[in-house]
């Protein structure tokens, strides 16, 4: 994978949303949604990226597609710098950039049917004649397993997983390299699921597709990634592939996560293993000193909370951010 | 062991404008003092109204329980006035929901809304009272409990206030605690704590727990029995290493497929289970999983099947082509 180029680059991202206050609404402080978070993905792999509830990892999804303007930092989309383009720039270059959202329920305008849904980017982005777009709507709905013949109906005449296959259609519209997806799955039930990760997956050997996978089941990630990144904080905590994190992981907030996935097999001893952790997550305004980790974490000493550890490489491809990388077991 | 709460023929009826909602369809099952018992299936199945059903929260109209029995101790919860359930309520079984943000008053404070609880039902003083809500507290984990009293539900994470409906529900000792998808807005971190909880709470106190989720891992960790629910119908249930290992109903088998396990092989394709659940207000005639099975034949079609003992197990299904169905649960 070394000698292959990266499709996107993000290097040392950061994205900080301002908290004023004040009868001026001054800033009188940020949330570090997303700090100094550094990754690449390559064409055609699929980067799980995990986390619980607030750790930034929608902010990262969005920001990498400008959809937020980041603080500081850099995204290379294909040898190009997004944050240098302006906006017509931006807009062509996002053809092939495309999202899937975690709502299939917000994400369709209830106005529009299937059809113009589906349509949407190729009138934008294409100079098609209305045949070549019929026919178009007509593939893409057949590819994502919808009966063509439904263009001329209204997302709420749909079930959860077929909006969701409505949400893929449209993203797929414009041939893209790279979609984010942003919890595709966790507002569908467990059969459903299964039938949208499959899609997912049959589409990417199919065309090539790279994606940003965001969701917080760790066992739906571990079973679509090549790689995975962890996240807590706002910060990436480890990343590597997928089996090394499930196998040999070296933080112990991943060890901890892994861990407490419950597992659907009553003989499993996994539970017997489990790292319970302390507490919940510290509110990203006031963010702990040191290591982000350290209040929860079972085996910090008194480095962790006096010192930032440095994101580092310790092994081929295998990334953490821990003080205690090189020697943990 | 002995029975605490027997269900006998159950169906629960939402009367609306489109149609009748079958949304409870002949649940019958017994549930042993002291056990757990989880209730899986997907969104509307059922599980959450029958549970309501037992707790006779069913707003009505428009729904109603047009059938059955619930034995709890000896009496039928159904023929009880509103008075002699509200005393049931809360003390003999509790009931601690899903979301933790809306079913607590957000403009009291925690510690009042435990005492209250504990003093519908005993006969105590207040300070009585506050003191054993503090004890509670510190029983769920919550550091300096104490303190934490005069806290509203706002100032608390998440995980802490599904601690403090825990606290409540088990404040007045109840001997069936039933919990409605009480981790599945937590994290898995959280959902771990919680669990964690729990168990250690049953080995202590010895109620019976009935656990509602969607979740087959939870279940797989905690619950001595399980019921699979789907269009409002248990359609399999036994003993858990029955179900899990022994896997007789193609849809439990097609649950247990969907679901990629941390501990497989990477590149085992899921198993999805085709279609989608049929709708309530037009159930089929015959198995209400005929349309997405690939056992169907034109018995499934025609007539219902129920809930079928296996010989020499503790483990009943309700589908035809049982025999047929050769699952290890994966």
């Amino acid at each position: 994978m070394d000698t292959k180029k990266p499709l996107v680059s993000v290097r040392n991202l950061k994205k900080h949303f301002p908290i004023t206050g004040g009868i001026l609404q001054r800033q009188i402080g940020a949330v570090k949604a997303v700090d100094d978070v550094s990754f690449d993905i390559f064409k055609g792999e699929t980067l799980g990226l995990v986390g619980e509830t607030g750790c930034g990892k929608t902010t990262v999804g969005r920001t990498m597609m400008r959809l937020y303007e980041p603080t500081s930092g850099g995204i290379i989309f294909d040898g190009v710098d997004l944050i240098a383009l302006g906006e017509s720039d931006l807009r062509k270059i996002r053809q092939r950039m495309q999202m899937i959202f975690q709502d299939p329920y917000a994400s369709l305008n209830p106005r529009m049917t299937v059809g113009s849904i589906v349509k949407a980017p190729l009138d934008v982005h294409t100079k098609m004649n209305s045949k070549e777009k019929h026919d178009r709507i007509q593939e893409l709905l057949d590819i994502v397993g919808l009966n063509p013949d439904f263009v001329n109906r209204y997302p709420h005449e749909f079930s959860g997983g077929q909006r969701q296959r409505i949400g893929i259609a449209r993203a797929l519209a414009l041939e893209p390299a790279l979609i984010v997806c942003d919890e595709p799955i966790s507002s569908l039930d467990v059969s459903i699921q299964a039938q949208v990760v499959n899609l997912l997956e049959k589409l990417q050997k199919e065309l090539g597709l790279a994606y940003l996978f965001i969701a917080h089941d760790l066992s739906m990630v571990r079973h679509i990634s090549d790689r995975m990144a962890v996240m807590y904080l706002g910060k990436i905590m480890e990343l590597a592939d997928r089996d090394s994190i499930y196998l040999h992981p070296v933080h112990p907030y991943t060890r901890a996560l892994m861990s407490a996935v419950p597992i659907p097999d009553p003989d499993s001893t996994a539970a017997h293993d489990r790292i319970l952790l302390d507490g919940d997550i510290p509110n990203p305004k006031n963010p702990p000193t040191g290591c982000n980790f350290n209040t929860r974490c079972p085996v910090a000493q008194d480095r962790c909370f006096v010192e930032e550890p440095e994101y580092r490489e310790i092994k081929e491809n295998h990334w953490t951010a821990c003080h205690f990388a090189e020697v943990t077991p | 062991m002995t029975s605490i709460i027997e269900i006998k023929n159950l169906k629960t009826r939402f009367f609306t404008a489109d149609g009748v909602v079958k949304a409870v369809n002949d649940v019958s099952y017994t549930m042993e003092s002291g056990e757990i018992l989880g209730v899986v299936g997907e969104s509307g199945c059922g599980k959450s109204v029958h549970a309501m059903s037992i707790m006779q929260l069913i707003p009505d109209p428009p729904g109603k329980i047009t059938n059955g029995e619930i034995i709890f101790e000896g009496r039928d919860l159904l023929k009880l006035s509103d008075a002699e359930m509200r005393k049931i309520r809360g003390r003999d079984i509790a009931m601690i929901f899903q979301d933790p943000m809306t079913s607590l008053n957000p403009v009291f404070t925690v510690g009042y809304q435990i005492v209250e609880a504990i003093r519908l039902h005993n006969d105590v003083t207040k300070k009585e009272a506050r003191k054993r809500a503090g004890e509670l507290l510190a029983l769920v984990g919550i550091p300096g409990a104490e303190e934490r009293l005069d806290d509203y539900p706002h100032q608390f994470s998440g995980g802490m206030r599904q601690r403090a409906m825990i606290a409540m529900g088990l404040s007045c000792e109840p001997k069936l605690l039933i919990a409605d998808e009480p981790t599945t807005a937590l994290d898995v971190t959280i959902q771990a704590q919680i669990v964690d909880l729990v168990k250690k709470l049953q080995d202590e106190l010895g109620m019976a727990i009935m656990w509602i989720t969607h979740d087959l891992g939870v279940v797989a960790e905690m619950a001595d029995r399980i019921n699979v629910m789907y269009a409002g119908s248990i359609i399999e249930t036994g003993e858990i290493h029955n179900v899990y290992k022994r896997t007789k109903h193609p849809y439990t088998t097609g649950l247990l497929g969907s679901l990629p396990r941390l501990d497989d092989e990477p590149g085992t394709e899921l198993t999805s289970v085709p279609g989608l659940p049929p709708d309530l207000l037009a159930l089929p005639e015959g198995c209400a999983f005929a349309a997405r099975c690939g056992y169907r034949d034109e018995k499934c079609v025609a007539e219902r099947p129920i809930l079928e003992k296996i010989a020499g197990y503790d483990h009943q299904v309700a589908c035809w082509h049982w025999e047929k169905i050769e699952g290890d649960g994966k």
